[in-house]
This record gives C-alpha cells, sequence and structure tokens, in this order.
C-alpha cells in the first residue's frame, strides 16, 4: 500500500458510495449507483417520486442492507454497521420528533444515548437550540412549535451530535410554500455556519438548484447527470435533466439536416427549429429539443428580433401574469404548437392579449436537441 | 335532523324528553341500590324506615352485619381483586406481545391468527367456561390416572378463573394496544435508532412510551371486565367466591341491605378510577 | 463478514418465536383444545361407569325433548327482540351524542352513558329487582298513584326479562353507534337536504347505509351477550326465565351430565356463530373490521 493509492485521511470524501444496487423484487430501486460528497459540501439528489432516492437515503443511514456495492462514511466501509452505529444522522420526513418528549428531551435524546450525563447533555442541548435560534424553547412540548421551529429542532436533534454527514429526506415537503421559501435560506446558512456534509433528497428542482453546491439527477435508479445546479440547469446531459429542471418548451420532431453542430429540426408542419444537438444525430433521426422560456425573446415584427435568433410567429392563447415570472402562451403559427415563453421584466408586453399575432426568436444554441427515445 | 337544518320545536322538545326519559332509565336502577343501602329495615324495599349506617358499620352486637364486618363480603372482595389483578398483568402483557406479533411480524398464517384472536369475543362466556372447565378437568383426570399427579390447579378455583377470564380479555388488550401501535410513525423508532439508540433503548424510550395510554387504559378495562364478569366464572369457580358470585347467591336467597352497601362501594370505586383515568387521559403529555 | 447478517437473521427468527409463544399458548390451550374437547364430549355417550362410545345419543335427546329445544327457540327469538329494542333505544342517543350536542355536552352525554357499566351486572340487576318487585319501589308508586289496588308482581315476565337485557346491553350498542355516527360527515346530511330529502330519506338514504358497519357490530355484540347472559335472565325471570345458559350449567353444575352440557353448549355456539356471520353476510361487513369496532 503506498501512499500514492491511499488519499490522505483528509482528503477523503466524507461519503463514498460505490456501485450500490438494491432491488425490490422485479424492481430495481437503485442500479449500480456510485458518487462520493466531499468533505463540507451541500450535495441534493433530485428526482421524481419513486425514482429511488428514498431508498438510497436509508440505505446510507443503514435501514436498508445494499444487495450490492458499499457505502463509505468518513473513509469507514459501513458494510454490516447497524444504523445505531453510523456517523451519520438524519432529518426525517415528518421530522419524527418524540412527542412524548419535550424539546429539550428531543435534542438531548441521542447524547442520553451515548451516555453523556444528565448536566452536560442539558447543557449541550441548549447550546444547540441557541445555535439555531431558539434559545429557551427546551422546556417546551414539541406541538406547542411552528412549522419552521420544528425543522430546526430536528437538525438541532441531529446536529448535536456532530455527525459526519446529515442526511435530509425532503424535510421541507410537509411546509407551506411561503415557509418553504424561508426555510430554504435557513437551511443553506445554517449549513455554512456548521460546516457539515449534507445530502439531501427532494423531488423539488428549486430547492435542490438553490440549496446545493452539486445535484445528482435521479431516474429509474441512476443518476442522469452529477454536477453543479449551473450545469444542470444551463447544459442539461439528458432529455429527462432538460425536461425535470427548470421549466421547459419541449419540441419533438425530426432532424432535416445538419449543420456543424447545429441541427435543423421538423418539429411539425414544417415549421423549422435550429438546434444545438446534444449527441450525434443523423438526418431523419427522430428528436426531442428542449428550450426554456426565458430563453425565447419576443418581438412585435421579426425585424426587431436580434441579430441572430431565428425568427418565428404565433398568436396570443393566453397571458399568464405571474410577477417576476409571468409568462405567455402562444400557439406557433405553421405547427399549432403551444409555447411558454418569459415576458420581460420591463412591462413592453404587458398589453398584448390573447389573439394577438407575436414574433418570437432565440439563440440556436439556447435550444438542446436529444435523440428521442 | 342537525343543528344546522331547521328543526320544528315539537322535535326540540321530543328530544329533550327523551334525553331526560333516557337517563331516567339508566340511572333508576343505581339510584335505588344506593339509596337503599341507607335504609333502616331489613330488607331493600319501600317503605323507608329512616337513615342509617348500620349496613355499613354494624357488627354482630347489633344484630346487623354492615358490611365493613362482614367478614365473607371482604373475602370475596379481595378474592376478586386478586383474579383481576392476576388478570389484568396477564392481558397486558401477552395483549401488548401480541399487538406487537400482529403489526410488527410477517409470517404465514399471520391472516389465520388474526382472526382467531377475535374469536373469543364472539364466544358466549358459559361456553368459554364449560370448555376450558371440561377440558382442564379431563386434563387433570389424565395426570392423576396416568402419573398420578393430583394437578389441582386444574380443578375448578380461582387459577382456573383467572385462565378463563384471561382467555377472552386478552383479546380486547390485543385490540386496543395493537390499534395504537398501528397509528404509530414508524420513522420515530428509525429516528432514535439513527441518534444513536439501540433496539432496547428505542423500545423503552420510544415505543413503550407511546403506547402506555393505551396500556393503562387496556389494563383498567381489563381489571374492570374481570371484577365484573359473571359468566365464565359461574362454571370455573370453586370454593372461594369472588364478589359477583357470592353476591349472586345471596340475592336469590333473599338479600339484606348489605348488598346495596357493598354495590354502593363498588359504585365510588369504580367512579373514582374512572375519574382518575380521565383526568390522565385530558394532561398533554399522554397524547 | 457473513456472520454479522446471520446473527441478524438469528435474533430476529428469536423475536419473533418470543412473541408467537403466548399468542399460541393462549390460543392453543385456552381456545382451539377446549372447545376440541368440549365437541368430542357431545359426540360419545356414557354405555357404562367410566365407558363411553361415539353416539349422536346428546343431540337426539336435544330434539326429542321438547323442553330443550323450546328453551333454545324462545332464548334466540328473546335475544334478537332484545337485540332489536336495544337498537332501536340506542340510535337516537347515539345519534344525539354524535350530531346534534356539540362540545362538552356532547363529551359529557356520552360519559354519562358508560357510567353504569363501570358498576356490574350484579349491582345493575340488583337495583332492577329492587324497583320491579312485588314490595319494590315501582308497585309501591303504582298502589300510591291509585292505578292498581294491590302491589303487582313485575318481576319474572317476559318484558322484565326484556329490560333487563336492554339495560344491561346499551353500551355495546351506543359506543359502535355513536363511532359510525361521528364519522358521519354532517354536509352529506345538509346535501341531501338541499338536494330536497327530507327526515326518514336522509336516514334511509344516507346515514343508514354509513352506520351500517356500526349498526352490524352493535347488533352483533348484543345479541351474543344477551343470548349468553346467565344473570339477568335468571335473576329478573326467575324460575319462568327458561333461558338456554341455565340448561347447559344445570347439565354441567347441576346433574354433572357433561356430554349433555357440550351438546347443549355447541348448540348454543352454532346458534351465535350463525347470527354473527348472517349479520356479516347481510351488511357486507369483514368481521376483522367489525370487531374493531367495539
Amino acid at each position: 500500500m503506498s501512499s500514492a493509492t491511499t488519499p490522505a485521511p483528509a482528503a477523503a470524501p466524507d461519503l463514498e458510495v460505490r456501485a450500490v444496487s438494491k432491488r425490490f423484487a422485479a424492481h430495481a430501486a437503485v442500479n449500480e449507483l456510485s458518487f462520493s460528497v466531499p468533505r463540507g459540501s451541500f450535495f441534493s439528489i433530485l428526482g421524481p417520486s419513486g425514482c429511488g432516492k428514498t431508498t438510497l437515503l436509508r440505505m446510507i443511514a443503514g435501514f436498508i442492507q445494499p444487495d450490492s456495492g458499499a457505502i463509505a462514511i468518513g473513509g469507514r466501509d459501513m458494510a454490516h454497521v447497524p444504523p445505531n452505529r453510523r456517523p451519520v444522522n438524519m432529518v426525517f420526513q415528518h421530522l419524527a420528533l418524540f412527542p412524548m418528549m419535550s424539546v429539550g428531551e428531543n435534542v438531548a435524546f441521542g447524547l442520553a444515548r451515548r451516555g453523556v450525563g444528565r448536566a452536560e447533555r442539558t447543557r449541550r442541548a441548549g447550546a444547540m437550540l441557541e445555535r439555531v435560534g431558539l434559545a429557551g424553547a427546551a422546556a417546551k412540548r414539541t406541538d406547542e412549535l411552528s412549522g419552521g421551529q420544528r425543522q430546526r429542532v430536528a437538525i438541532a436533534r441531529s446536529m448535536v451530535l456532530e455527525p459526519t454527514l446529515l442526511l435530509l429526506d425532503e424535510p421541507l415537503g410537509a411546509l407551506d410554500l411561503k415557509l418553504r421559501e424561508h426555510m430554504k435560506v435557513e437551511l443553506k446558512q445554517l449549513q455554512s455556519a456548521f460546516g457539515t456534509t449534507f445530502v439531501y433528497i427532494t423531488h423539488d428542482q428549486s430547492e435542490a438548484l438553490v440549496l446545493s453546491d452539486r445535484v445528482g439527477v435521479m431516474n429509474q435508479g441512476h443518476f442522469e447527470q452529477l454536477g453543479t445546479p449551473q450545469e444542470l440547469y444551463y447544459s442539461p446531459a439528458t432529455a429527462f435533466v432538460a425536461g425535470f429542471v427548470g421549466a421547459s418548451n419541449r419540441l419533438s420532431g425530426t432532424v432535416r439536416a445538419i449543420d456543424g453542430a447545429l441541427l435543423e429540426i421538423d418539429a411539425g408542419d414544417g415549421w423549422q427549429v435550429r438546434a444545438r444537438a446534444h449527441t450525434a444525430l443523423a438526418v431523419g433521426a427522430p428528436v426531442q429539443a428542449y428550450v426554456r422560456p426565458e430563453a425565447m425573446t419576443l418581438a412585435r415584427t421579426p425585424a426587431e428580433l436580434p441579430a441572430g435568433h431565428s425568427a418565428h410567429s404565433g398568436q396570443v392563447t393566453d397571458m399568464l401574469f405571474d410577477g417576476a415570472s409571468s409568462a405567455l402562451l402562444l400557439r406557433e403559427a405553421r405547427s399549432r404548437r403551444e409555447l411558454r415563453i418569459a415576458l420581460p421584466q420591463t412591462g413592453a408586453f404587458a398589453d398584448l392579449r390573447p389573439g394577438a399575432q407575436v414574433c418570437f426568436g432565440f439563440e440556436p444554441e439556447r435550444v438542446v436537441a436529444f435523440a428521442a427515445v | 335532523m342537525i343543528p344546522s337544518l331547521p328543526r320544528p320545536a315539537w322535535l326540540r322538545a321530543a328530544t329533550a324528553l327523551y334525553v331526560g326519559a333516557f337517563l331516567l332509565f339508566l340511572f333508576l336502577p343505581l339510584t335505588v341500590v344506593a339509596v337503599f343501602a341507607f335504609n333502616d329495615a331489613a330488607y331493600p324495599a319501600p317503605p323507608w324506615h329512616g337513615f342509617t349506617l348500620d349496613w355499613f358499620f354494624g357488627n354482630e352486637a347489633q344484630g346487623r352485619v354492615g358490611l365493613f364486618h362482614d367478614t365473607e363480603l371482604l373475602g370475596s372482595i379481595w378474592t376478586s381483586c386478586s383474579v383481576a389483578l392476576w388478570v389484568t398483568a396477564l392481558s397486558v402483557l401477552v395483549g401488548t406481545a401480541n399487538a406487537f406479533l400482529m403489526e410488527r411480524e410477517q409470517f404465514p398464517g399471520k391472516g389465520v391468527l388474526s382472526m382467531l384472536m377475535l374469536t373469543p369475543l364472539v364466544i358466549p362466556g358459559v361456553i368459554l367456561g364449560i370448555s376450558i372447565l371440561a377440558f382442564a378437568s379431563r386434563l387433570a383426570d389424565f395426570c392423576s390416572d396416568t402419573f398420578g399427579i393430583e394437578a389441582d390447579f386444574l380443578r375448578p378455583g380461582l387459577p382456573l378463573v383467572v385462565l378463563g377470564q384471561f382467555s377472552y380479555i386478552v383479546a380486547i388488550a390485543t385490540l386496543t394496544i395493537s390499534a395504537r401501535l398501528k397509528r404509530f410513525d414508524r420513522s420515530l423508532e428509525d429516528a432514535a435508532l439513527n441518534l444513536g439508540a439501540s433496539h432496547a433503548a428505542v423500545l423503552w424510550n420510544i415505543t413503550l412510551p407511546y403506547l402506555r395510554p393505551a396500556i393503562i387504559g387496556s389494563a383498567a378495562i381489563a381489571f374492570l371486565m374481570s371484577f365484573e364478569n359473571f359468566n365464565t366464572t359461574l362454571m370455573l369457580v370453586g370454593s372461594d367466591a369472588p364478589l359477583t358470585i357470592m353476591m349472586y347467591g345471596r340475592m336469590r336467597e333473599g338479600a339484606t341491605p348489605v348488598l346495596n352497601a357493598v354495590s354502593l362501594f363498588l359504585m365510588t370505586a369504580s367512579a373514582v378510577l374512572a375519574l382518575s383515568l380521565m383526568r390522565r387521559s385530558k394532561s398533554p403529555r399522554e397524547t | 463478514m457473513s456472520e454479522a447478517p446471520a446473527r441478524a437473521r438469528w435474533s430476529r427468527r428469536l423475536v419473533l418465536a418470543l412473541l408467537l409463544a403466548p399468542a399460541l399458548l393462549w390460543l392453543l390451550a385456552l381456545i382451539i383444545l377446549p372447545h376440541v374437547d368440549l365437541a368430542v364430549l357431545s359426540f360419545r355417550e356414557r354405555v357404562a361407569p367410566r365407558e363411553y362410545t361415539p353416539s349422536l345419543a346428546q343431540y337426539r335427546t336435544f330434539f326429542t325433548e321438547p323442553l330443550y329445544w323450546h328453551v333454545f327457540v324462545r332464548t334466540a327469538l328473546l335475544s334478537a327482540t332484545a337485540t332489536l329494542i336495544t337498537l332501536l333505544v340506542a340510535f337516537p342517543i347515539a345519534w344525539i351524542i354524535a350530531k346534534l350536542a356539540r362540545g362538552r355536552t356532547s363529551a359529557l352525554l356520552f360519559v354519562v352513558c358508560l357510567i353504569p357499566f363501570w358498576v356490574s351486572e350484579t349491582v345493575r340487576t340488583l337495583g332492577w329487582m329492587i324497583l320491579l318487585r312485588e314490595s319494590g319501589v315501582l308497585p309501591a308508586i303504582l298502589v300510591h298513584l291509585g292505578i292498581t289496588a294491590e302491589p303487582v308482581e313485575l318481576l319474572y315476565h317476559d318484558a322484565t326479562i326484556l329490560v333487563g337485557l336492554v339495560y344491561t346491553s346499551l353500551l355495546f350498542m351506543v359506543v359502535p353507534l355513536v363511532g359510525s355516527l361521528e364519522s358521519l360527515d354532517n354536509s352529506l346530511i345538509e346535501a341531501a337536504y338541499d338536494l330536497g330529502a327530507r327526515g326518514g330519506a336522509i336516514l334511509r338514504t344516507i346515514v343508514i347505509p354509513h352506520a351500517a358497519p356500526g349498526i352490524t357490530a352493535g347488533c352483533i355484540v348484543v345479541f351474543m351477550l344477551t343470548l349468553g347472559n346467565y344473570l339477568t335472565p335468571t335473576l329478573l325471570g326467575g324460575k319462568n326465565s327458561l333461558w338456554f345458559t341455565e340448561q347447559i350449567y344445570t347439565q354441567f353444575i347441576t346433574r354433572f351430565n357433561w356430554e349433555q352440557g357440550a351438546a347443549f353448549g355447541f348448540l348454543l355456539l352454532a346458534l351465535s356463530t350463525a347470527m354473527v356471520w348472517l349479520g356479516l353476510k347481510l351488511s357486507g361487513q369483514r368481521f376483522s373490521d367489525v370487531m374493531r369496532r367495539v
């Protein structure tokens, strides 16, 4: 064993998952999955329900044994280490605060299991509650807290044990929209304050994008793409990622011509769209192209479109006012395909009414085409 | 029909009248029992002869044996209590084990077992009594014929009474505790394991405290049902009579108001038990 | 490597075995084997001291001796009547608790309904005896009011037995009824009313279908308890009670004719099981669901 092949302990990733698989009957919940999470980072696993992300998380926590593959936490192999001996703690989907205990007893629970004395327990639980902004709440009952406070107790309860890794199983899922937005920010701040490695699972792409250093987009037991939020958003690696992360207009059609990296696509009834090919495609191949609502520019006449944009036209079917994310729906003139286009913040097109004729265009580089499956 | 729909005045009046009549029907027998415990007469019957506490405190010297000097009655209360304690302890223990078995374990034949666990509730008590009586006696005969061992606990007597009552009361305890265990959020156990608790610590600190209201409730029900049981007990009883059997015997002979006195005593005890249970269930930590 | 999972598997099996043992012991030793034994007893006949042959004699006696099957049919009919009356008496009060009274009143009324059942059946029966017997409270009141010239004996009638049985059974009807009526959404009733239905129609089309599981549960339990009751019929009915459980007691304890008693016991069990089954079939309920409501 040479020092070249054994990384220094400090450099070991906090979590390393190697070729892990888990099958339930005929269904492969997790399929040959590998990734690692560096120390101190915020890693999210994003995927629709049923993609296997909960199974993966429960395997890391030790509640499920993988069929094959290995999981190492803090450089230590976790095979046959029971869940109560792993250096990981978990924030559960519905938080799982113990209703039969006070807030302080909840936070001190893990310390008590480690045999920490009562006085020391109380002191450390109190200090941890103070860190999450709940000083003096130790004597309260868990059902006296608001949703956000309960969330913080759940995190405090785990963090007081100073785990190598904190797992979070869609903890924001049960909160209402406003609180969810608030807790997103708070969670991000807590993570950078503690510096602990977080592994977060969610089906909400906005949570994953806002919170994470890196995101694994999971689908049918494997990762479609693993990268920074920016990479996922601007250069999706697969059609699934393009469709799942952020809003997108999906255009399906066939390749008419190839011009270097750009494709000429027939997107229905002779509507011609130029797009960037993500993979090598042959003429005549079926494709699916994705274009984000904000990648398209509106204009009243083709001449107003910026240079380099392909020009198209359509009829407004609906105006969707939603503050900063307002958009309009239009029907493209030739294909009768419905598209969603972001309205500029200037309010320049706020006067449009359903039925109006408009022009729109986009840079071909911002339309990504994948082979249709 | 319901408060939000118009109800004619006659219907409101009829409703109030019905509630009144119903409560009268419910409480008349109990009131009569209580009142005649204080009647200064040899039989619990009208007319009223004046107030007395003889039926509680009277002794042989006064010619009236009151409850607290009636050693036979006091002994039967004690017998009932000890039988009830045994039945309660056994029922709660086995009921809790059954709840974990049915809610947590998977095994072949589970469906059949869960049906079987409910059957004691639809077997008339008299039949439970005679079947256990016959089986135990034949077992005892077999023991004495074959091995020459006298298995006295299989002959009619308190051990058989305990077993007979237990045989159906445990089904009720199982239902009560299972119902609460079914509503238990398993992620609490996962969370405790995740925080480093051993399986024993999880059971002791999380699951059992959660089950406590159901365990206390089913213990109270078990005690009460055992104390009140008549049908099964009648078939299995030996020389030591529990209170219900003793009272039945005396009622057939023509009772003195001492039975009213003991009844009033029981009512008070039940009321105290019921009130303390209700206070418990209202205290927030139990929810 | 494979040692840890093997140990885990072994300890899971141990837990299963430990949990299974008391359940099996209970059901085998106290329920199944005694009933099998009872069946064996009922199908044999004593031909000489301590000598028996398999036979149907016990069941033959039941059908050839009119007293026995008369008592049997009478017990069944009176039990059915008592169940029906209990349902009719309990339903309005359950409705009032579940739908009309609110908050504290409703809770209080419910608790008040349960109180008498914290006291033993013996005590309650004693109360009825003091009320109804010839020298009792009600005959005295009747004389006082001038309704009857002499005190009348109100005990030892079939109606007396029914009153006692209904009284004893009320709790077991009220509890499941309140449970099933409380789960009925008021807006369904309001919707039916809004669509033009009136009292009777709402009851028939909305309330009863919804409460059917509770009604079934209550009826099954009340019928079963009434059929197997011993105390109330013998004390309130006296010598005229002619209740089937009394016959079983006589055969078993007084005459020591266990074979005959076992056969009677089995007939009663068969009747009780048949009625439970019929109740479940008629209402389309599952046994386990119904039992969980009681």
